[in-house]
């Protein structure tokens, strides 16, 4: 037994390994080809600095002083190597470091998914389970009730009809997510609500949605029916029956929604007035900032890879054919 | 022949307490007593990004320039009235009809850093947008300069290509600030200004403190300035309704109800120079024909634009580009309105019966863009002229479209001198010149206006121009916008302004909160 032990455990050591290979090969490849898109971006960024009165010499003058003329792969190996030394290089527009401003947009652009996920992943996860335990009952088809209408609402309706509620009527909390750095966590927080509780009906949708369906799913395999026809309570046969099994499906639906939070909250951000990194990356489209553009994207590349890396390990150590003696 | 006028503070001054009494403002003494000191003022702001700066040479929306106002001083500042005041240019000489200006500098000013003002530093604050290497966006305003030169620590000379009796219009530019010689370090501003530097996250907030020994006598009142940007307009009236900030700039119009049903806020808006327009370019079919054009103007129900496409938050044009808060503007011209008959008299008088014509618009002209083309189509089919609306991509509207297509939607946010507006649209050489007007009548007056210094002369040629293109000119101007602000009562000091929103984006130094 104890031979088969280690022997699982160098499979699950090796299988990480190969894992954490195949992400930062995966982040290199983004690289490359965020790297690429920008340079098929249409537009031009001196037109786009110089706006309407742009003149043909002055952007001219603009394409030397941006170094625009080096051959593509030189210029790829130089951002690569930046990158590497943790130099994400200079903006385009206003010549700051745009290690120093992304940073503060980044952790705001966390903090606000962390917050959400704090409240919505534990809630929706639950209500999953009881909507697997009880199907039908009056608690499954009022969250099915909820989550049709996050599903089928907009997210800046919820946002204004919230801010309406709670901000404009009835004065309670801010209208305007204006957190700053120099704030302490305490002081973040009622600033945090009204978005997060947006997020929060945006994602529980899903989340419940597919927890209850994994779970649903697994109730239905032979070991399940084993386990009716030896009288375990249906509570007892999800939690440890069906729950080690849907530990895979689950960790995907997570990750895909905690992928979402720190990527696609844009809209929530905007009509917030939230300083994250979302509205960062906007600004630098619209100006044809491209060191800006590449370094968001570079950073939502590797959320993305760390996030699936994170998911694929729970999936090895979770599966209950591996590591289990 | 030299002609010379001078012009002092104390006379500048004069005459604008004599506009303040005649024009039956409030007593300037009085409004001054009343100013309270202190707080702290939150603006909410549209108009700002992530990219901003603080170099003045990058300035194009309203954030980065108000937030420039705070910090930095200009040479000449146009007030409420949209005349000419001294700032850091205290008073002038101007001789060789109008070409040769000769400034003295301000004496006792320093800046946050404690460097007092001279001439080097204006030298090199207007040589930034100067020169071959200069990126920046008053470049061509400024091209007219043939040279600049110190006379004495606290004088300079500025000699000019042409007459421009208007050159101070020029630099009342908003890219026109002042910091020390030599300057460069942009995160980090110095300026003269009544608010130093003290925090700043690009496109989110900037937070400034008051100088303590601001020169601008009433200016620069509260403790502190917190400037948000705020790009979202529903945000925008959110954070005022809900009181967390005390001001917002570009109220939206459609929701303004909002913000009239609180009795503790109040909407300011400020009659202004932005305007739209559909241009015709008078030397392509069909609009070589004065008569075509005259009935393209009465096919057009300017009304029904206002009043559908602005919330009557503006007011009527007359198809020159000079507004009604300008003090050239000819308030003697009758006012075009919707009329399909006479639209078709005109297509008679032009040989034909009906007209058909090619309309380029895009959202990117202006917001509502291609609304206003739609209801200009639907109005002018009953004066029997078919209007077919090409519609245009927004990203390629300025560079592919705007100057090229015969018939096409754009605007202008307006000028603060008459002459400015006239010559960078409407003189035959400008290369903006979207309606192709080549009148040399009209080119001749524009030169009048420009070497004039007498006011009646000047008066006398810029309402001839107006006339000449209420009558012939190619551009179509239905309707000039209001800038539409919102603020907390409690808040003193927000004044219209023709040139732009927040009291020409100057608020802050204005501002004071009543007791």
């Amino acid at each position: 037994m104890g031979g088969e032990t280690r022997g699982n455990t160098r499979l699950v050591v090796r299988r990480l390994l190969f894992r954490l290979v195949l992400g930062l090969g995966t982040l290199i490849a983004a690289s490359l080809l965020i790297f690429l898109c920008t340079e098929l971006l249409p537009g031009d960024v001196a037109a786009a600095i110089l706006g309407r009165e742009a003149t043909p010499e002055t952007v001219a003058a603009l394409h030397r002083s941006l170094d625009l003329d080096r051959p593509l792969a030189v210029r790829y190996l130089a951002w690569l190597g930046g990158v590497a030394r943790g130099d994400l290089g200079q903006s385009l527009v206003n010549h700051r470091a745009i290690a120093e401003s992304l940073w503060p947009r980044f952790t705001h652009t966390l903090l606000l998914a962390g917050a959400t996920s704090l409240v919505a992943m534990p809630f929706a996860l639950l209500a999953g389970y009881a909507g697997a335990l009880w199907p039908g009952g009056w608690f499954d088809r009022l969250n099915s009730g909820i989550a049709v209408f996050s599903l089928s609402v907009p997210e800046f309706f919820t946002g204004y009809l919230l801010i309406l509620i709670f901000a404009v009527k009835l004065h309670i909390l801010p209208a305007l997510a204006a957190v700053r750095e120099d704030m302490t966590l305490g002081q973040k927080i009622p600033f945090l609500i009204l978005p997060a509780a947006t997020l929060t009906i945006v994602i529980f949708a899903h989340l419940f949605r597919m927890t209850r369906i994994a779970l649903l799913d697994l109730l239905d395999a032979p070991y399940c029916e084993m386990a009716v026809l030896k009288g375990l309570p249906r509570g007892r046969i999800i939690l440890s029956h069906v729950l080690p099994n849907a530990v895979a499906p689950l960790a995907y639906v997570v990750t895909l929604n905690l992928a979402h939070l720190v990527l696609g909250v844009i809209v929530v951000e905007t009509i917030f007035g939230y300083p994250g990194l979302g509205q960062w990356m906007v600004d630098a489209v619209g100006k044809r900032d491209i060191p800006a553009i590449q370094a968001a994207g570079l950073v939502f590349a590797a959320v993305f890879v760390i996030l699936n890396m994170v998911a694929d390990c729970c999936v090895l150590l979770g599966n209950p054919r591996l590591g289990r003696s | 022949m030299i002609k010379k006028v001078r012009v002092s503070r104390r006379k500048v001054l004069k005459a604008g307490m004599a506009a303040a009494v005649l024009m039956g403002a409030p007593s300037l003494a009085r409004a001054q007593e009343q100013k309270q000191r202190g707080g702290h003022l939150r603006l909410g702001m549209a108009g700002g990004s992530s990219t901003d700066s603080f170099d003045p040479t990058t300035y194009a929306d309203s954030v980065p320039i108000a937030q420039g106002y705070q910090i930095m001083n200009g040479l000449i500042e146009i007030d409420e009235h949209n005349r000419a005041q001294p700032e850091l240019f205290e008073s002038w000489d101007v001789a060789d009809q109008a070409k040769q200006w000769i400034f003295r500098i301000r004496k006792g000013v320093t800046f946050h850093n404690g460097k007092s003002l001279d001439a080097d530093d204006i030298l090199y604050s207007l040589n930034l947008h100067r020169g071959d290497a200069s990126k920046s966006g008053a470049k061509s305003l400024l091209k007219p300069i043939t040279e600049i030169t110190k006379l004495a620590d606290d004088q300079i000379r500025i000699t000019l290509a042409g007459s421009d009796s208007d050159f101070l219009y020029s630099l009342g530019d908003y890219h026109l600030l002042v910091v020390p010689n030599n300057f460069t370090d942009w995160q980090n501003p110095v300026g003269t200004g009544a608010y130093a530097f003290d925090h700043y996250e690009p496109g989110v907030r900037l937070l400034t403190k008051r100088n303590m020994n601001y020169w601008k006598e009433g200016r620069g009142n509260v403790d502190s300035v917190e400037t948000l940007v705020i790009n979202d307009t529903q945000a925008r009236m959110n954070a005022l309704i809900s009181g967390q900030v005390d001001a917002i700039s570009r109220a939206d119009t459609k929701t303004i109800g909002l913000i009239k049903n609180v009795p503790d806020l109040a909407v300011v808006n400020s009659p202004g120079g932005w305007h739209a327009i559909l241009a015709m370019q008078t030397d392509k079919m069909p609009f070589t024909d004065s008569n075509v054009r005259r009935a393209l103007r009465y096919a057009m129900d300017r009304q029904q634009m206002l009043e559908t496409l602005f919330n009557g938050y503006g007011s009527l044009g007359n198809d020159h580009p000079i507004p009604r808060s300008d003090p050239f503007y000819n308030s003697e011209l009758p006012q075009i309105a919707y009329d399909p008959d006479k639209a078709k008299f005109f297509l008679g008088k032009a040989g034909l019966s009906s007209l058909a014509v090619g309309l380029s618009a895009s959202e990117a002209a202006f917001d509502g863009g291609v609304n206003a083309a739609v209801l200009y189509q639907a109005a002018a089919k009953k004066a029997g002229v078919a209007i077919d609306i090409h519609r245009e991509p927004a990203d390629s509207f300025w560079s592919n479209v705007w100057l090229k297509a015969p018939f096409c939607l754009s605007y202008w946010a307006g000028r603060a001198a008459a002459t400015q507006m006239l010559a960078v649209a409407y003189e035959s050489q400008a290369s903006y010149n979207e309606t192709h007007w080549n009148n040399s009548r009209f080119d001749s007056l524009l030169n009048t206006a420009r070497a004039e210094t007498d006011e009646t002369k000047k008066r006398t040629a810029i309402w001839e121009m107006q006339a000449m293109l209420h009558d012939d000119g190619g551009a179509l101007i239905p309707v000039f916008a209001d800038w539409v602000d919102a603020c907390h009562k409690r808040v003193k000091g927000l004044t219209p302004h023709g040139i732009a929103n927040f009291d020409n984006l100057r608020l802050a130094e204005k501002a004071w909160f009543s007791a």
